[in-house]
């Protein structure tokens, strides 16, 4: 039974998933604001997975996850200010602006993206363990993906070639039952996706990703399992994203009351609660992690708005290095 | 100057990039135990054991990908794509990920990647096994696409290839491997910034690269019988391409006849016959010419085949209409 | 029956080569129809027919040097009885074709469908360099296209290829013609010149506003404006928009302002804008560039050659700020505008810093007097004062 260590421990927890949801509904603002454009796709609803599962890899080990990443990134540890900038498309962005929501990129904290097309990171997180293990380093890759990536062949090629050749990475899939519009029962043949992971031959459990503390210990667990070169593991949350896919869809996929149904399920206000029962929460607490929120989100904003852009100049660099050529 | 083929080139290149750098492996379909589809490989597996020489599930996208993945981990992957058939199902990892992650990442991330693989037709495996689309490729900005066509190319463009911070694809003609070749044994490592004048003319320019060259240059000999000098240009490097080289050439002969094994429509001819007319318009004597596939699935019969694919008779025959 | 006479095409115009034939016998023709490419010595310019009807007879061949007025077809007017006569124009020179000795035999060099020649681009360019004319030599590079060769072949041997158009002789003949008109308008008329200094400050202030509100396609150059100021200042002093035939002048009823444009290989023409003072701005603009495009191109109409009845020479792109012309008979008026500098004004009592150009006029003193020309010029700057007027 999972449980909070500590004060620290469990008030690190909700500031973790109040980040994210205070950034994200901030981010939403602004993109009716005008102020971030193209594609934005919100955690909201989903929180406890990133708050509970990233804290549980190193800073040696590597993360590959989607174009829902602004949690993992925040989590991780990349400055909200560079995350706000990147949203804004500015030179100061994680990713020189260049990638906007989807493409959350930090070569310091080993984050490879911030990958937009479903599945598409999966052989690429193969690789880097492969280059962890062939180095002999006892690094541990986690690979973030949706439930839509397991109708992908990439899913099945990775995990077969994972489990193969006993590659230290972690598979995370956030069930959060819709690929897109489509119900999972709607596009698999099997929706337990924890049993396709077996029949890979390795070890999978399901978690409740609604639960931060069930999230970080079923993933402490299985990054160490990894680690200890028992080769790939997969974990399955089962989680729920409140808003639309993207900014804004009619939702017609999806009844109201199911959707309020999860909401009675949000992971930051049943951990709120679990933390006042314990008596390891007072008002004050909260009022204070809302606060530096709030001020690390406007310092963010003011970041991101004062930024330059990229020149125009710069629009080839970096397609390739730029090195010169010894003939 | 030693006589060797082109597919002991190939294999004298992997060996010598397997023992210069440790971070160098090879993976791909029977790679290993096989010795490689086409015997390029054979007898790595022995020599380096099977961490370096990895057979691969039929998996093309995820094998090309972990490539990446190894490539951003520190290693220096050579993927071994059986045939550029095949190549297909591993165009997402190639596009979405090989070729932009660094400008997507704004310079965070390089991706040191080297992927091998056959190409082309003339050998009646039929239509889903004669495909020539490195022209694809060199469309993509981000890689590096090379056409080795020689017996020196065919092993010093691996060893520079892997001198390359980004991502590199080959592409061997599957007709040449067993081609004989003098290899340049100077010449450990090539150049892959440039075109090369394979037999020098002054009345017409024939572009080329890979298969095709061979036939280009048999094409310039016969036409050398009837008085026309014929100067023959093997590109070898597709993307980024050595315009400079093309347009010396072109400003000196006034015509050009590009040959390219793709078919017609949007070829890589195409994009060469384009650029000839923005940087050398003013200097040509006879619209540029083009001797491509027919515009069909590359048919069984080899009747059929051979009246597919550029051959020596129509590429003079092209030079001819061009002198007038 | 009616004639298709060799047209004049210039008031000094005293012959032309007939370039082509652009319909051939039993062909139907409109009237305004291009019915002959005629070579003036100054452009090649396309020759309407003046008739509808059915092509009976074409008498003339390309290469033949043709008098002005000589009949070089028959056409069957339509709706007419075939034996009708129609010709009123008295004919003096013979219609028979003329020695055939300027012909050219070659039938290969003949340009291609599109009225282009079929030429590589390198033939082109070192045609250009060396100043030959390529339309009649003999192409054999693909599909009888003319060749880099070819252009050498026509440089090192030039007494074997017939050249009766040649661009270089065709520059230094229009050079000739040019002098020959320029001698005779010097020699017969009493040229008198005045000038005035033009405040164009509200001219150009209006123009940039209207521009800006044009899309770029659009926009308007202050020539046009220029040329319809004397469009409309010829409306108050007529006698300057006329033409002197046989010892007097004839008032034009319309204003066909005659355009300097000088071409890139040299020399000039003055193709008219017709009826200048009836069109707007815009319409003007339009034509303008029309004219300046096909006078560069070669592909002048006959009427726009043959009937200005002013010219305009505006010199200032070239950096000159008086210009005194010499009148391009027989018209009996040259306008010439220089390039707009700034200079010091005095404007209520102040000296300030504004845009001026000089205007000057000259004519011919048979016709008019100072006192006409200097009112000419004083409504010219007065409807420069008023642009939203043009």
């Amino acid at each position: 039974m999972s449980a909070v260590r500590n004060r620290e421990h469990g008030l690190e927890l909700l500031r973790h998933m109040l980040r994210i949801r205070r950034f994200e509904e901030r981010a939403a603002e602004l993109y009716q604001l005008g102020k971030i454009h193209g594609f934005l796709h919100l955690y909201i609803g989903e929180e406890a997975v990133a708050a509970g599962s990233i804290p549980s890899f190193t800073n040696e080990d590597a993360i590959v996850a989607t174009y829902r990443e602004h949690g993992h990134a925040l989590v991780r540890g990349t400055s909200m200010n560079q995350l706000m900038a990147e949203l804004y498309g500015k030179a100061a962005g994680c990713a020189r602006g260049r990638g906007g929501s989807m493409h959350f990129f930090d070569a310091s904290r080993r984050f490879y993206g911030g990958l937009a097309i479903v599945a598409g990171g999966l052989p690429v997180a193969v690789g880097l363990a492969l280059a962890d293990k062939m180095h002999g380093r006892k690094r541990v890759t986690g690979c973030y993906f949706g439930d839509g990536a397991v109708a992908e062949g990439e899913f099945h090629e990775s995990l077969n070639l994972a489990a193969l050749w006993k590659l230290p990475v972690l598979f995370l899939c956030e069930n959060n039952l819709y690929a897109m519009g489509t119900a999972l029962a709607r596009h698999q043949s099997q929706p337990d996706i924890a049993a396709k992971a077996k029949a890979y031959a390795m070890g999978a459990d399901t978690v409740d990703g609604m639960d931060v503390l069930a999230v970080e210990t079923a993933t402490g667990r299985a990054v160490e399992l990894v680690r200890n070169g028992n080769g790939p593991y997969f974990l399955e949350y089962r989680t729920y994203r409140f808003r639309a896919h993207s900014m804004y869809d009619a939702e017609l996929y999806r009844t109201k009351d199911e959707v309020n149904e999860w909401k009675r399920r949000d992971p930051i206000a049943t951990f709120e609660q679990t933390l006042r029962q314990a008596r390891l929460l007072r008002d004050e607490d909260f009022q204070q992690i809302e606060a530096a929120i709030a001020t690390e989100i406007e310092e963010a904003v003011a970041f991101a708005e004062a930024a330059p852009w990229e020149p125009i100049e710069d629009l080839n660099k970096d397609v390739c290095t730029d090195v010169r050529r010894t003939t | 100057m030693t006589k060797i083929t082109y597919r002991e080139a190939v294999r004298a290149g992997l060996r010598e990039a397997l023992q210069r750098d440790l971070r160098v492996f090879l993976m791909g379909e029977d790679v290993g135990q096989y010795g490689g589809t086409y015997a390029c490989s054979k007898g790595l597996l022995e020599e380096f054991g099977p961490e370096r020489i990895r057979d691969t599930p039929l998996s093309e996208s995820t094998f090309v990908g972990a490539g990446i993945g190894a490539a951003l981990g520190g290693m220096r992957p050579i993927v071994e794509v059986m045939t550029v058939n095949f190549s297909l199902l591993a165009l997402d990892q190639i596009l979405n990920n090989a070729a932009t992650l660094r400008h997507m990442s704004g310079g965070q991330f390089n991706v040191p990647l080297v992927v091998r693989m056959a190409t082309g037709a003339g050998r009646q495996v039929a239509a889903q096994h004669s495909h020539s689309l490195e022209g694809w490729y060199a469309h993509i900005p981000g890689i590096t696409v090379l056409t080795p066509a020689t017996v020196t190319d065919a092993r010093g463009m691996l060893l520079a290839a892997l001198q390359e911070p980004d991502p590199v694809f080959i592409f061997e003609h599957a007709y040449l491997y067993s081609m004989e070749g003098e290899l340049e044994e100077n010449r450990p490592v090539v150049d892959i910034s440039r075109a090369a004048v394979r037999r020098p003319g002054k009345d017409v320019s024939l572009i080329t690269f890979g298969g095709s060259l061979w036939k280009a240059l048999a094409a310039a000999t016969q036409l050398a019988q009837e008085g026309i000098e014929a100067e023959v240009l093997d590109l070898r490097v597709l993307r980024p391409l050595d315009i400079g080289t093309i347009l010396t050439s072109v400003r000196k002969t006034h015509r050009a006849v590009v040959i390219d094994e793709a078919w017609r429509t949007g070829s890589f001819a195409a994009e060469v016959a384009a650029q000839i007319m923005e940087g050398a318009f003013y200097d040509l004597d006879a619209p540029v010419a083009r001797v491509c596939s027919e515009e069909v699935p590359i048919p069984y019969p080899k009747h059929l085949e051979e009246a597919a694919l550029p051959q020596p008779d129509k590429i003079v025959k092209a030079v001819r209409t061009l002198l007038g | 029956m009616a004639e298709f006479l060799m047209p004049t095409l210039g008031a000094d115009m005293t012959d032309g080569t007939l370039v082509q034939w652009k319909k051939k016998e039993g062909d139907r023709i409109a009237k305004g129809e291009s019915i002959a490419e005629v070579d003036t010595e100054k452009a090649v310019i396309d020759v309407e027919s003046h008739t509808t009807g059915i092509i009976e007879r074409l008498i003339t061949r390309p290469g033949d040097k043709i008098p002005v007025g000589t009949v070089m077809a028959i056409i069957r007017e339509e709706g007419r009885p075939t034996a009708r006569v129609a010709s009123s124009r008295s004919v003096t020179a013979p219609p028979a074709p003329p020695p055939p000795a300027q012909r050219t035999e070659s039938g290969a060099a003949a340009p291609s469908q599109a009225g282009r020649l079929r030429m590589s681009p390198a033939a082109r360019k070192l045609a250009a360099e060396r100043g030959i004319d390529a339309s009649t030599l003999q192409g054999t590079g693909p599909e009888g296209a003319i060749t880099l060769e070819d252009i050498e072949r026509a440089t090192t041997t030039p007494a074997d290829i017939a050249k009766p158009v040649g661009a270089a002789d065709r520059q230094a003949r229009m050079r000739q013609t040019i002098a020959a008109a320029m001698a005779r308008s010097k020699r017969d008329i009493p040229h008198y010149y005045l000038s005035t200094t033009i405040d164009m400050d509200r001219a150009i202030t209006w123009l940039k506003d209207t521009n800006e509100r044009r899309p770029v396609t659009e926009r308007l150059l202050y020539s046009v404006l220029l040329i319809k100021a004397v469009a409309l200042a010829l409306r108050r002093v007529p006698e300057l928009n006329a033409l002197w035939k046989d010892g007097e002048a004839g008032r034009s009823e319309r204003i066909h302002i005659g355009t300097a444009i000088s071409l890139r290989q040299g020399g000039l023409v003055a193709p008219a804008l017709h009826d200048a003072d009836r069109l707007s701005l815009s319409e003007l603009m339009q034509n303008f560039q029309d004219l300046v495009k096909r006078a560069r191109a070669g592909s002048l109409r006959s009427s726009e050659l043959s009937d200005p009845t002013i010219t305009v020479t505006s010199l200032g792109e070239q950096g000159v700020e008086t210009v005194f012309g010499v009148i391009y008979p027989p018209q009996v008026a040259l306008v010439g505008f220089g390039k707009v500098v700034e200079r010091p004004w005095v404007a209520d009592g102040l000296v300030v810093p504004r845009p001026v150009l000089m205007a000057s006029l000259s004519a011919d003193h048979r016709v008019t007097d100072g006192h006409r020309g200097g009112l000419f010029l004083a409504e010219i700057d007065r409807l420069l004062q008023e642009p939203q007027s043009l």
